[in-house]
This record gives C-alpha cells, structure tokens and sequence, in this order.
C-alpha cells in the first residue's frame, strides 16, 4: 500500500510519479510532489518508482500573491 | 498580559530572521505583522515598483506608487520600528541562484505570485536549503471560504494551503483573502521560531 494525500491506494510495481500521478488522475500542471518528506524535482517525476509503502504528499501550485 | 510569557517571546524574535521573498499581497502584508511581532532582522527580495493596482491589498500607499517595493517596504517597516535591520534585493529571482539571498535567515517564507515561480522556488530550496524552514502558499484569490485553507506540514516545508482556489488568472485578488494567508504564514513562522504555544 501506499498513501497519497492521506488516501490509502493500492502498491504498483515499477510505477512512477508521472504514472501515479496520472493514476490519481491530477491533472494540475504545477505541483510539488514529496515522497517520504523529500522533494521530487519535477524533472525526475518520469523516472523517479514510488516504493511500497511510502507516504506521499502532491501539492498543487496555484497563482496568486 | 503574561508578562513573563511576552517577555521571553521578546528576547527570542529581537534574535530572529525572516526572508521574504516576493513582497506582494503576502510577502508585504506577513513583514508588517513580523515587525509588529518584535522580529528585528528582516531579508526582502523583490523587482517590481508600486503601483496603483497594487493597493487594494499590499501594504504601500498611494505616496509611494513609482517607488520600489524593497524601498517603499523597508520605509514602512521602520515607520513602526526604527531599529529594525532590512537587508534587500532589488531583483528577480531566478532558478540557480535563488537560495543565495537566505542563506543566513531563520525561516524563508514564499510569497511569490506566479504558480510556475512558486514551484521553482519550493523545488530549489528544498534542495539546497534542505534544514530550513519554508513556509509557502497557494490558494489565495477569491474571497470567502476561509474554512477551506488549511496548513500542511511536511518536513521542513510549511504550506498554506486552499487546493479548491483558482488561478489568480481566473479570479480576484482581494485584501481579505491575502491578508489572512500571509498573516496565516507569519502565524507559522511564529510557531516555527517560539515553539508551540501551548
């Protein structure tokens, strides 16, 4: 199992950030993704595997200041 | 009052430092209450001048419209508290090199605008900063719906956070809504530096 955004889902062998992402169906083009309470750079999100049980959070960027 | 409690408060905030980076509707609204709050050295990065569209939420008067942000900010922080010491960067930040600025601050707080900034910004100091504080936000426009924003701690990163807010593109920005996330922010770095208040 894993756990985005408080969610429990199930665990996909050899999934990336951009599959799992996808999967969840977040379409928002800007977010910062953390796995286990480290960064993801946004480059690395189609090559980075999300192992079992990790706690991930996908925070969606939104304008305005 | 608790005397003793504001008197400890004092002597930890009169050591503290804050950066601020982007002093808009958030940045600028979160140093005058930093000020207010007794925190004494401050660390302001911004590029853009005041302008008259600017002062239906920031903190700039109409006197100041023309004058740097990082000047016109400096000069009302001080209106409050003379001995307030405010290192500013009148320039953009950009990816590579926008840690360099806060190297030797307490806490940064993101009060950015543009969402694809904000993003670059959180990435880079994670990255490069990884043991500093950052407090961030997203989600400020529109009005109302103060029940929807929430704070998300992960790690060292702090969010301010309404994940149901448009894009300003698409929406309003307005003094209520902005001032109470960046007042919401400065609230966290206050817990950040003092411990929690129990």
């Amino acid at each position: 199992m894993i756990e985005v955004n408080g969610k429990q889902l199930d665990f996909v062998e050899n999934e990336t950030v951009k599959q799992l992402l996808s999967r969840m169906k977040y379409t928002f083009p800007l977010v910062v993704v953390k796995i286990n309470d480290k960064v993801v750079p946004r480059n690395d999100f189609s090559e980075i595997v999300i192992p079992d049980n990790s706690k991930i959070s996908v925070i969606h960027m939104i304008s305005g200041g | 009052m608790n005397v003793e409690k504001a008197e400890k408060i004092r002597m930890i905030l009169q050591k503290a430092s804050v950066g601020i980076a982007g002093i808009g509707g958030l940045g600028s609204n979160a140093a005058i209450s930093f000020a207010r709050a007794g925190i004494k050295r401050f660390v302001i990065v911004d590029f853009d001048k005041v302008e008259e569209s600017n002062l239906n939420r920031q903190y700039y008067f109409r006197d100041q419209i023309g004058l740097k942000k990082v000047q016109a900010l400096k000069e009302n922080i001080e209106r409050i508290d003379e001995s307030i010491k405010v290192d500013f960067f009148d320039h953009r930040l950009t990816p590579g090199s926008m840690d360099k600025p806060f190297h030797d601050v307490d806490v940064i707080i993101e009060a950015l605008d543009n969402a694809e900034t904000k993003t670059v910004f959180i990435e880079e100091i994670m990255k490069k900063l990884p043991d500093k504080p950052l407090v961030a936000c997203s989600g400020v426009s529109g009005y109302g719906n103060s029940e929807r924003i929430t704070t998300k701690h992960l790690g060292n990163l702090h969010m301010v956070y309404d994940e149901k807010a448009l894009s300003s593109d698409d929406d309003v920005l307005m003094a209520p809504r902005v001032t109470l996330m960046a007042n919401w922010q400065a609230n966290i770095v206050l817990e950040i530096l003092l411990g929690e208040d129990k």
